[in-house]
Formats: C-alpha cells, structure tokens, sequence
C-alpha cells in the first residue's frame, strides 16, 4: 500500500483559458494537503492526475508508471481513487450497490464488512438511495467508494465542504486513520483547519502553480500568508 | 358482441404486446438507459427474422434436422442481431456519445443500407418459420374454446424477457453499472469500470431482443421487407408511452398499444392505426416523461 505520485510541470487548458500551468507536486507516504483559493486550478488537477480531463503538457507518474492519457478507469485500476468535489453520488443506486460496485475487484484491506464497520451510519441505511443521505453519510459513502477500490493514493476533493463542525471532527479523524494505515493521501480543502489537522506539509496552489509548500504548523501560525494565499480571516 | 369475440380480440391484443414488450424492451435499454438514439433498432429486428430463417430454412429441408431448426433459428437470429449491434455500436455509435442528432442520423442511413443488403441477399418475397411441434397447433381455452398455442408461448417469452431484465438490472452488478452509467458516466469510469464495455454489452442486449422479436414475429406472421420501419415506430410509440428506461413503463406501454391495435382493427379497421398516435398524444399531453418514466434531469 502506498505509492510515490509525481506530478511535473503539468499544463490543461480549456479553450483558450489557461487552468493549470506548471503544476509540480509529489506525494509520497506522508499524507499532503493542497489548499488555495476558489479558481486556483485545484478540481482540475484532481480531475488531470484521474484522466477525467485532457491534460496538455507535463507529466503524471505512480510508482514511475506514467497514467497521462490512460483516461479514468485505467488510472483507477491503476491505483487511483477519487472522492470528488460534490460527491457525486449516483442517484440511481442504493447505499449498498454504491459498495457492491466497487467492492471485489482489487486487493486489499478493505470491504464492505469492513466499511459497515467502520461506519456503522451506513449499515443502517444501507437500503436507502445515494440521494437521500444526509451531506456528511453521503461523504462517507464517497470516502468508502474510493477506499473500497484499496488504491495506493486516494485523492480527496474538498470532503469536508458543507459538512457541520461536529462531522468535520470525525471526517478529520477518519482521514488520519486512512492516512496512519499507510494509504497515500492527496486531501483538497478551503478548509484550514481540517488541511493542518490531517497533514505536516501544505502545498498552497495560487493560479494554476503551486506557489509554495510549508509546514502546516507555520501556515497555521502565519496569518499573513493565510490572508495572502488563502484569503481567509482569522477563524478558521 | 359476444363474450367469446371480445376476448379472442383482447388475447390477440396480449400476444401482439408481447411482441412488442420484447422489441421495445431492447430499444428501451439502448435509448432509455445509454441515451443512445437507435433509429436501427428495426434493422436488428430483420437482420434477425431473415438470419434466423435462412438458418431455420437449411436446416427444416432435411428431416433430421427438422425437428429442432426453429430453436437453432431463434439462437442464430438473437446472436445475429446482437453481433450487428455491437458492429453498430463500436464501429459508429461509441464515439458520438451525447450527440443524439448525429446517432440518429447515422443509423437512419444504417437502417437504409442495411433493408437494401438483406433485399439484395434474400430476396423480398414474404416468409415464416413453423412453429416447433411442442408450440404447434391449438390450446384449450375456456369460453373462446382453443387459441394458438405459439401465441400463448409469446406471452409467456415476454413475461421471461421481463423478469430477466427486470432481475438484471437490479440484481445483478452489470446491472448496477448500467444505472450507475446512466447517472453519471464519467464518475463511473473513476471507479474503475470499463464504460465503454458495459455499453457495447448493453447495447448488444438489446439488439439481442430485437432479433429474439424478429424470429417470434416471423414465427407468428410472414414477414417481408417495411417491417423494420413498422417495428422502429412502434417501438418508439411504446417507449415514449411508457417512460424511458423503465422496463415497467414498456411493458404497460406495450400492453396499451398492442391491446388498442387489435380493439382497433375489430371495431373501425379503417381508423385504427390513429388509435395508437391518439394514444401517443393523450400521454404525451399529460405526461411527457411517459406513463411511468422519471422527468429528464
């Protein structure tokens, strides 16, 4: 479990708009944060490093294999999983088929006993559609989509957006167990707190680049650079 | 009316549906579920009917083979039909995902070449399979007395293509996928699953049902070369009465249609085929989603 996920000078465009120029990042055991503004490219780079969206320079490798232009389901057979900004359940599904979907055909520690395990909410309203979950059971079910599939990096987009404080705890949590397993985590927030809750190093994404890269304690004390990168006020 | 007359009608109207639910169902699948526009559909029904009969034709000339020519037809003209479709849908149809317009036009001018290609090679004289000796002949039936036993079987056929489907789509994983890939394709793929195979499956059956159709409509009736336009057009009335990707909305649309076309035919045989649009647009007027169909997202 685990793997080294090298992003390099990695450009998309769409049309003429320029979204991601020169995006260099790698991951590697360590869970890392990616935070920025809204805009700043950081659901692009989501959807580039899965093949959800053509990427037109640069490169993606996990492990040394490279995964540009394999397109989505390749990149997640890869290794790859995704738990998406909006979560993006299907509507159509049951709780249980969300599972039963993804569940079987990897490897690993992870199954649908385990996930009713770990979170019991779902075993309860297992019957119940995607849809009619609260917004904190639907990202669950998201993170157990994604964990199901056993991949070596799990890139998450935003999870904790629109969930209330007392569900970011336990989303917080959760992502440190995730993280402590030895499973890589690429975690996407607005969110300080929960970006410095789950990892040591933050990278900090300004207009398609990551501008810099520091320890969530130092960006965590720096308000300066909070209100520089972030635009967040004191709070948060 | 007699009672023995009103329901001789309805049976025919019944076994009429059946034919129908078992078309539509596959046309269903492809355009309800994939979003896929078909306008082929009728195509795979005569690529069926014919490949299954030449198929049958061969193989009831020697009596050691009779006995079992239709059951080998049928197979031929299912897997003829679903091969056809899977030509149609990696060759042209895959790679026009969404663009509804361009599908439809490219399997109009498909559904043209493919009427000529079967007139060229087999001729355009009318033809039809004998039914099996064990679906040969009359049933007993209270009050009508005795009704045809092959027409009986198509009801029975269709009820089994509709618990099959029904069990596939909700049952089954390839069925989650289907659903799965009907909301969201490009989410779907990030888990991990093959899309484009699941479609190229899914189309495959149902342009496996429309052979299966083609080989029980010729059974029950001649067939000669239109009716791939009569069976596209019907399918498309069930569907669009009944609901989009809703197997339960086919099988009422067809029951609908296929009941109105024989009540119709009995009592003003010269208006009836107005019966089946005027149906068509009393739904249409107060459920544009069809009868059991989800509204559009």
């Amino acid at each position: 479990m685990g793997g080294r996920l090298e992003i390099d000078d990695l450009h998309v465009t769409f049309g003429q708009a320029v979204i991601l120029q020169g995006v260099t990042l790698s991951l590697d055991r360590a869970p890392l944060s990616l935070v920025g503004r809204n805009g700043m490219g950081k659901s692009t780079l989501c959807h580039a490093i899965m093949g959800m969206v053509a990427a037109r320079q640069g490169s993606v490798t996990l492990d040394g294999r490279p995964l540009l232009g394999l397109g989505p389901s390749r990149v997640a057979r890869g290794g790859i999983a995704l738990v998406p900004q909006g979560r993006r359940m299907f509507p159509s599904l049951s709780v249980h088929e969300h599972l039963l979907l993804v569940a079987g055909r990897s490897k690993g520690a992870w199954t649908v006993e385990r996930v009713y395990e770990t979170f019991p909410r779902l075993a309860e309203r297992r019957r119940n559609g995607g849809h009619q979950l609260s917004g904190g059971e639907q990202q669950m079910l998201a993170i157990s989509r994604a964990l199901l599939m056993n991949p070596r990096i799990v890139i998450m987009d935003e999870p904790s957006e629109g969930l209330a404080p007392v569900i970011v705890d336990h989303l917080i949590e959760t992502l440190r167990a995730i993280a402590a397993e030895g499973m890589g985590v690429l975690l996407v927030e607005q969110n300080m707190r929960v970006a410095t809750s789950v990892s040591d190093q933050v990278a900090i994404m300004v207009t398609g680049r990551i501008a810099t890269t520091m320890p969530a304690r130092e960006l965590e004390a720096d308000r300066d650079a909070q209100r520089r990168y972030l635009g967040v006020s004191h709070g948060h | 009316m007699s009672l023995q007359f009103m329901i001789t009608v309805t049976l025919n109207g019944l076994t009429l549906a059946a034919l129908y639910f078992i078309v539509a169902s596959g046309f269903s699948l492809i355009f309800g579920l994939m979003r896929t526009v078909n306008m082929a559909h009728g195509s795979l029904y005569m690529i069926g009917a014919y490949v299954g009969f030449s198929v049958f034709d061969s193989l009831y000339a020697s009596n050691a083979t009779a006995g079992y020519a239709w059951y080998v037809g049928l197979l031929a003209g299912v897997v003829a039909a679903a091969v056809a479709g899977v030509v149609i849908q990696v060759v042209f149809l895959g790679w026009m995902q969404g663009q509804e317009l361009r599908q439809a036009l490219v399997t109009i001018g498909l559904s043209i070449i493919i009427a000529d290609q079967l007139l060229a090679h087999f001729g355009g004289n009318p033809f039809q399979f004998f039914a099996p000796d064990a679906l040969f002949g009359p049933t007993p039936v209270p009050v009508i007395g005795r009704y045809s036993t092959f027409r009986l079987f198509q009801i029975g056929l269709a009820l089994a293509v509709g618990v099959g489907l029904w069990l596939l789509l909700n049952k089954t994983r390839l069925g989650i996928m289907v659903r799965a890939g009907v909301d969201d394709r490009q989410m779907l793929a990030a888990c991990g699953v093959n899309v484009p195979l699941i479609s190229v499956a899914t189309f495959a059956l149902g342009a496996g049902l429309a052979g299966l159709g083609g080989v029980i409509g010729a059974t029950a009736q001649p067939v000669a070369l239109g009716v791939d336009v009569k069976f596209l057009l019907t399918s498309l009335v069930v569907v669009i009465v009944g609901g989009m990707g809703s197997i339960g909305g086919t099988a009422i649309g067809a029951i609908l249609i296929g009941v109105a076309e024989q009540w119709g035919q009995a009592l003003f045989p010269t208006y009836s085929v107005i019966l089946t649009f005027a149906i068509m647009v009393a739904v249409l007027a107060v459920r544009p989603q069809g009868l059991l169909g989800r509204t559009g997202r």
